[in-house]
């Protein structure tokens, strides 16, 4: 019997009823007493010096209050990176100034060189339209191995040069690691590009700054995974405000995917400019604006080479990748090609010798930053082709050469520093080829062939490090923040309950997930416990939502605060039934002394806890509200199975998805519904990267697929019915809950499945083709197929 | 976008005299000169909707000749025009966009993915505007041009019921207009081929095809013969090589569903 309440029950999304009947409070939903409208005066070329700006003619237009150019900030710090990457040599990375406003030099498209506040929106970009700018042009540098390239155009003038850092991970002998790769009996070599994509979650950001000129307070607005991490990074680093006199709300989010963890300069602007302009200041960006300002995600270039030996055992893993920065260093950039990318290479398999190389680069492109899975699916894409690869090469089978190679005793340390605390890799391939129904393929690709199309079956395993993170671990590698979460469990006196997170629920269903955990643990309905989240506030300081980490962080957290509740519940119920709070117990709801037929209900507790006529006072506290604090012992690594099944049609290339099956293992998972729904949004980002969307730059730096007329998203009819199974758990070993987390597996697990089973469909036509870069578009697999 | 007057006439002649005025506009269903004007790449003093025109409404087929207004939306079109175009007009846009945009106003633009205008060569059309009518072989003018005049207006389109005919559209992944797209219409006196999405100077008609399947009516008819791929588009979404091997598997495709 599938349960209705508490753990492991679906009951239906409690917020769905609000965004779905349109009662949701989206930022822009929020206007602010007599606020004024900024717009943002956009750069149009790549790179260029400003020679000058005259905003005489704007400053004359009605309704104009104000008009900031890049001087007005000239006072104030940049934008912060949040992560601080040490080289192969011990020197710390590149960090250029990231202005607010562009200071003298222009390096991106989309980069905001004036700012105009005016009454109305209209307003402020009509006179935006007025003001004139004398510019210098430079250079573009675009392309990555170019900007390496001896000579090149430098992005920032003031650094060296336009690389970033020049990391090396894993096994740094360089002569050790060739000496495995010389005494291969079989090695296959892979180069590849991880697409640039953009995020583009529904709602685009939004940002309302308001100043109190009474209490010299500020409040802010904005579309934010992580209201407290923008607080932090824009007091203490951006505008020097002392943080108790600023509020940070993120109220309904409408989608990050990742684009929304960062500090953009667009907040800390509405912020500084509701003092200066004695109004609130809003922003609303338009989706051609977030083509060009939101980070962008992935936008590698890699070359992996795997050794084997005769037996076709992995021995060695070799790594060389070229990852973008954009043209300055987003809030998480700097990490998301190192530490989150070079730490998974290890894969689902016991690899003996792994080396990571990354260089990161600037160029004159919107910065890249974390989207969706962030590094990990870089890391499971290369890997997972690479091994693809070389079962072909080897005529071994793909899936019998994973499993070959799987890792299977846990703990399991590997050569890139981290400790899988649990999984089974038999058990989620087993569950994938009976899903997936491999005996039935031949029969499938047959039909398929009877009607003139090649039918192809591909398949990978991922692992991902989520769960984020220990901040011990992350510190010593560079993080600079914590990465633990908060909650507090606020008890009414009636027995209601708000749980104050640190988590932000932006899509994940944290408004229905988590009072399921509180109910089940005290055992009481779950329509009595609600969530508070995104108001700093209102909330205790967290680090928010990102990196598949809410349930298993925040998760915790909320545990160990109600599991505080609970004991001195306990305390009360024993003061209230003349007994010892050693014999209490609680079930259902109830109170009883252990041996006995004593009972009192939760909320007879909960009245006592604030109506304390008859309580312990000198021994107990009244009220019943507790917090904590939770930092992860370690990462929590879901992993899993992928298999996609494809159709090409010969003459125009074009790959439709007939089957997609997933079977992960997330450990314990609290509501399935809700599982298998991040599972299917996961599969369709990653189905998007694999078939669709391209984020392409044109030699001077000019995005050419800036909206949904050329950037494909991909729509109902280019996914299939999933088949979707969370049946293999392992739960985790370090967290209360068991839990691992599953925001992102969906979208690490798909791209090479979908790459793999396009290989193999165009090699049973008989193509030699083996790799082709994502997106697969009708047009690039029909240039494979006829190159 | 930029303050504009509006004004809804409800006759042709209304709507001409509205017209008039220096850099007035008409707007059909809006579904491109609407966003165009949300992105501030047109400033029109005024904008005449021709929405509320009686006359310019409907779709309907008599002796042999298929009648629409110029004011017929889409979903319009894809209930009552014969049933290749039906077909045509059911798979443009969404249900949205085939509820505001126009015949007329699609034609009027002549985007060179869009459908229509490969249709339009196809089915030996005559676009009645205004001031006169003109064939629809001398309508189509290259990228965005057209023979009408400034302030003319499409009042009406006539196309000759073919014995037979089919549409096939390759869509682009992004925008889902036409990679390419080619409409094959059989008469007694012979086959027009028609292709759109795929030539830098627009839609067109495929004169080499047309004269092999008027000689035999079967996709083997088409084998060996090619478009230029040097006058085909080249971006993003396809090489010119591409475009061209497209529109030779469409036309093949076209007449493999009519045989």
């Amino acid at each position: 019997m599938p349960k209705d309440n508490g753990i492991g029950a679906s009951p239906k999304r409690r917020e769905d009823v609000r965004f779905l009947t349109g009662a949701g409070n989206y930022t822009d939903d929020i206007n602010v007493h007599g606020q004024a409208h900024v717009h943002f005066l956009r750069a149009d070329v790549a790179h260029a010096t400003i020679n000058s700006i005259d905003t005489s003619a704007a400053e004359a237009m009605p309704g104009v209050v104000k008009i900031f150019t890049g001087a007005d900030f000239a006072e104030v710090g940049g934008i912060p990176c949040g992560w601080g990457v040490t080289d192969r040599h011990g020197n710390p990375q590149q960090e250029p100034r990231h202005p607010i406003i562009a200071d003298g030099t222009i390096r991106h498209v989309g980069e905001i060189v004036a700012a105009v506040v005016a009454d109305t929106p209209e307003q402020a970009r009509d006179a935006a339209e007025a003001i004139e700018l004398d510019l210098g042009d430079k250079p573009a540098v675009v392309d990555m191995a170019a900007a390496l390239g001896e000579g090149s155009t430098k992005v920032h003038e003031d650094l060296t040069s336009n690389l970033c850092y020049d990391w090396v991970f894993g096994n740094d002998d360089d002569a050790a690691v060739q000496a495995a790769f010389d005494s291969a009996a079989h090695v296959t070599t892979l180069e590849l590009v991880n697409n640039r994509l953009v995020a583009n979650p529904m709602e685009p950001r939004v940002a309302i700054g308001e100043y109190s000129r009474g209490t010299d307070e500020y409040t802010l607005h904005t579309t934010s995974q992580n209201p407290h991490v923008i607080r932090l990074l824009m007091c203490a680093f951006v505008l020097g405000l002392p943080e108790h006199k600023v509020r940070v709300v993120a109220p309904d989010v409408g989608g990050g995917f990742g684009s929304k963890i960062f500090h953009y300069a667009e907040e800390a602007f509405c912020t500084h400019a509701a003092k200066a302009c004695g109004r609130a200041v809003k922003w609303t960006s338009t989706r051609s604006e977030a083509f060009i300002s939101d980070a962008h995600g992935r936008d590698h270039v890699t070359k992996i080479e795997l050794a084997l030996d005769a037996d076709n055992n992995f021995t060695a893993l070799r790594t060389n990748t070229l990852a973008n920065m954009g043209a300055y260093l987003s809030t998480f950039s700097t990490s998301v090609p190192s530490y989150l990318h070079g730490t998974l290479m290890a894969g689902n398999y016991k690899t003996p010798v792994i080396q990571v190389n990354v260089k990161t680069v600037f160029t004159n492109t919107v910065p890249v930053d974390a989207y969706r899975g962030a590094g990990r699916p870089e890391a499971t894409f290369q890997l997972e082709r690479v091994i693809d690869k070389a079962a072909r090469e080897l005529g071994a089978d793909p899936i019998a050469l994973r499993r070959q190679n799987f890792i299977s005793e846990f703990p399991y340390e590997t050569p890139v520093a981290l400790t899988y605390d649990t999984g089974d890799y038999v058990a989620t391939m087993d569950k994938l080829e009976a899903v997936a129904d491999v005996a039935g393929f031949a029969a499938r690709r047959a039909a398929s062939e009877a009607k003139g199309r090649l039918r192809g079956f591909g398949v990978n395993c991922y692992i991902e490090a989520c769960g984020i993170a220990p901040s011990n671990i992350v510190g010593m590698l560079g993080a600079r923040a914590g990465l633990y979460d908060a909650a507090t469990v606020r008890v009414n006196a009636t027995g209601t309950i708000s749980v104050f997170v640190g988590a932000h629920s932006h899509g994940q269903g944290h408004e229905t997930s988590f009072p399921q955990v509180v109910a089940d643990m005290i055992g009481i309905d779950e329509s009595m416990v609600d969530i508070v989240h995104g108001d700093t506030g209102r909330v205790p300081f967290g680090m928010g939502t990102y990196g598949s980490r809410s349930i298993a962080v925040c998760g915790s957290a909320m545990v160990r605060a109600t599991e505080k509740i609970i004991a001195k519940a306990k305390k009360i119920a024993a003061h209230l039934m003349e007994a010892s709070d050693a014999d209490i117990e609680l079930k259902d709801g109830q109170f009883t002394v252990a041996g006995t037929d004593k009972s009192v209900a939760w909320g007879d507790v909960t009245l006592t806890a604030y109506v304390p006529h008859n309580y312990p006072l000198e021994e107990l506290e009244p009220g019943l509200e507790e917090t904590a604090f939770y930092d992860p012992a370690n990462f929590t690594y879901p992993s899993g199975a992928y298999a996609c099944e494809v159709e090409v049609d010969p003459d125009t290339g074009k790959v439709s998805i007939e089957r997609f099956s997933a079977a992960d293992d997330f450990g314990n998972i609290i509501n399935p519904m809700i599982v298998d729904g991040q599972v299917h949004g996961g599969l369709g980002q990653g189905i998007g990267q694999a078939l669709l969307e391209n984020a392409a730059y044109d030699a001077d730096g000019q995005l050419l697929s800036a909206s949904f007329m050329d950037y494909a998203m991909p729509r109902a009819d280019d996914v299939p019915f999933y088949q979707v199974d969370h049946s293999c758990q392992t739960p985790c070993t370090h967290n209360p809950l068991g839990v691992k987390g599953c925001g992102e597996a969906g979208a690490i697990g798909s791209p090479p499945a979908v790459v793999n089973a396009v290989i193999d469909a165009l090699q049973s036509g008989g193509k030699d083709v083996t790799h082709i870069d994502m997106p697969l578009s009708p047009a690039r697999v029909w240039a494979a197929m006829n190159g | 976008m930029y303050e504009f007057e509006f004004e809804k006439p409800s006759t042709i002649a209304e709507a001409v005299a509205a017209l008039a005025d220096e850099d007035a506009q008409a707007l059909g269903g809006g579904q491109t000169l609407i966003p165009t004007l949300k992105q501030r790449l047109a400033m029109p003093s005024k904008l005449v909707s021709l929405a509320g025109i009686a006359e310019m409404k409907g779709v309907s087929i008599a002796d042999g000749v298929l009648t629409m207004g110029g004011g017929a939306t889409h979903a319009e079109v894809a209930a009552d025009a014969c049933a290749p175009l039906a077909a045509l007009a059911a798979n443009i846009g969404d249900p949205a966009v085939r509820n505001r945009g126009t015949l007329g106003g699609s034609l009027a633009n002549n985007d060179p993915a869009a459908d229509y205008p490969a249709a339009m060569l196809a089915l030996k059309s005559t676009i009645v505007t205004n001031a006169r009518e003109i064939a629809g072989d001398d309508f189509f003018q290259g990228l965005f041009e057209t023979a009408l005049e400034e302030g003319e207006i499409i009042t009406s389109v006539r196309c000759e019921i073919p014995e037979a005919a089919n549409y096939q559209k390759f869509a682009q992944p992004a925008s889902r207009f036409a990679l390419a797209g080619v409409f094959v219409a059989k008469y007694a006196d012979g086959v027009r081929v028609a292709v759109t999405g795929a030539s830098e100077e627009g839609v067109f008609r495929w004169s080499e095809a047309e004269a092999a399947l008027s000689a035999n009516f079967a996709p083997d008819a088409l084998a060996g013969i090619s478009v230029d791929a040097g006058s085909m588009i080249a971006d993003l979404h396809g090489s010119k090589e591409y475009r061209a091997h497209l529109v030779a598997v469409l036309a093949k495709r076209a007449v493999a569903a009519l045989a």
